[in-house]
């Protein structure tokens, strides 16, 4: 029950600090706004395999790219937050240990999920067409990815001193996982080795599902993996993300 | 029932770093009374903010035993947390945060309903001097506003101990003068104890009823100013400086008042 509330504080509170920073939020949106707009229509005539319209792949994975993208970095905030003395502050009350954790992850879930409907809205305006129902499985899927991101993020903001050493660390993982997992490009297309490898990264299954979602395909075997492996992510990302939330051992 | 509302045995805590173990708190053996401030001096990299960290459950000690408030530190650290105020040596503020709406947010963490948060945020403010400041972002305010915004927060739940680390460092003349009223306002208002860390040896001389020297993670001298004073530098109206000097054995009688 106090977990409860105390996390709803601390979502309030870094709520709060979202919403207070709307030109961030604005320039975190440019760049999928520009894959959709500019990107987008060069693939309108192309045949990227996978059925449906090119919109109904390229959407699916503009929205995991921004769900890596922005996941990845959020632990930056708390970082400061433990930099400044505010975690310190925060921590010596009897808040439960893991709503810090919790709270802020909610946060970076609704934030995603928000941003996540703007881009389907501009989708649809360039020429996407999706069963509703599919979208809505889509941005679960989108929104559990977004938590096992966001929980790790911060779990590594736990564990590292600076800034410059964070962004190292979540750039390197980044990277090659957005490379890796077809969001820009159906892996279908890449010649074998490279659809190999990629089957070992797990956001692959993510994308793949969302897009399975996006031309109403619901019962087969790709959104199933998905589905498996997206929330098996979450709860992998927040266990972790709890470890390194438990007090500090140095 | 007991005034002791400190008492820390054998407190230690060693850091396992890759290039070796750095022993930053070697065995710290104190009490306070309700109502005391106790001055807690010692030269940089002392082990003060280790300490503090450590009786505040930031950190778990490596060894020894604290009680705070009647809690003790490592069966009980919730316990502990509920009866305590902690300002950190970095602060702890929010720039983008007002007042406010900080002081509302560790009221709910300290489990009190809204609109008690809100009242008590109220309370604070008119207490601290800070009404007409409520609205503004913490990053707007003087380095004293600040300071008093901090000890604010610490404040919140009524605590029955503060600790203040480093509580006037980088504050001019006039706001450390006007700190150090605070503080003892909240102690003879509330009976609050007050632990607090300093370079300042004039600030444990006008503030503190009694001082706590350490040194390389020890305690190496306790007393009240006055008796540190004819003990160490063999003169009660020699400066808490030179006494200090004594103890440590380090720099010059005519150090800067900063050590
Ligand atoms: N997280 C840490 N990891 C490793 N060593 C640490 C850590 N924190 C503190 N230390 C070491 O422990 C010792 C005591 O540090 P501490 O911060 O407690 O000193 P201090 O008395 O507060 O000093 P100052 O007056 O400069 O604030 C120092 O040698 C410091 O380098
Ligand atoms: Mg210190």
């Amino acid at each position: 029950m106090n977990l409860l509330t105390d996390t709803g504080v601390i979502f309030g509170r870094a709520l709060r600090a979202t919403l207070r920073s709307r030109t961030q939020l604005a320039f975190a949106m440019l760049q999928p706004v520009l894959f959709l707009a500019l990107f987008g229509p060069l693939l309108t005539e192309l045949d990227l395999g996978a059925g449906g319209s090119s919109w109904q792949v390229l959407v699916p994975g503009v929205l995991v790219q921004l769900t890596l993208l922005g996941g990845s970095f959020v632990g930056i905030g708390l970082l400061m937050d433990r930099n400044t003395g505010v975690l310190d502050r925060i921590r010596a009350t009897p808040v439960s240990p893991l709503a810090p954790l919790l709270g802020r992850t909610l946060r970076d879930v609704v934030q995603l999920l928000a941003q996540s409907v703007v881009l389907v809205l501009l989708g649809l305006a360039l020429g996407l067409r999706a069963p509703l129902g599919g979208v809505l499985l889509g941005l679960l899927l989108v929104g559990l990815l977004a938590a096992a991101l966001s929980a790790l993020s911060h779990g590594l903001a736990m564990r590292v001193r600076t800034v410059p050493e964070f962004a190292a660390v979540a750039n390197t993982a980044a990277m090659p996982l957005m490379l890796l997992s077809g969001l820009l490009l159906p892996m279908t297309l890449a010649p074998g080795w490279l659809d190999g490898a990629s089957r070992a990264v797990p956001l692959r299954y993510t994308v793949d599902a969302v897009r399975e979602a996006f031309l109403g395909h619901y019962a087969n075997g790709t959104v199933a993996a998905g589905v498996a492996v997206t929330v098996a992510l979450a709860g992998l990302g927040l266990f972790a993300g709890a470890l390194a939330f438990r007090r500090q051992p140095a | 029932m007991s005034t002791t509302v400190i008492r820390i045995r054998g407190l230690t805590r060693t850091f396992r770093l890759s290039t070796g173990p750095v022993h930053a708190v070697r065995g710290i053996d104190l009490t306070a009374r309700r109502g005391e401030i106790l001055g807690f001096l010692g030269p940089n990299g002392a082990g003060k903010t280790t300490t503090l960290r450590m009786l505040t459950t930031l950190l778990p000690p490596s060894g020894g035993e604290a009680e705070i408030a009647g809690h003790d530190l490592v069966r009980d650290p919730a316990g502990v947390r509920r009866r305590i105020g902690y300002v950190a040596q970095s602060g702890g503020l929010d720039l983008t945060c007002t007042g406010r709406e900080e002081l509302v947010t560790q009221g709910r963490l300290h489990r009190l309903d809204r609109a008690t948060a809100r009242d008590r945020a109220e309370e604070l403010a008119g207490d601290l001097g800070l009404t007409d400041l409520l609205d503004r972002p913490a990053g707007t305010l003087s380095g004293g506003q600040r300071r008093r915004l901090e000890i604010a927060l610490g404040l919140v739940n009524h605590p029955e101990v503060l600790f203040l680390d480093e509580p006037t460092t980088g504050l001019d003349p006039g706001s450390r003068a006007e700190l150090w009223q605070l503080v003892g306002d909240v102690r003879d208002r509330h009976g609050t104890t007050v632990f607090l860390t300093t370079h300042y040896l004039d600030e444990a001389d006008a503030l503190a009823d009694r001082v706590v020297v350490v040194d390389a993670g020890t305690v190496v001298a306790e007393g009240t100013p006055t008796e540190l004073k004819r003990r160490h530098a063999g003169d009660p109206t020699a400066s808490l400086q030179d006494a200090f000097l004594a103890i440590t054995g380090r720099g010059a009688p005519e150090a800067p008042l900063a050590v």
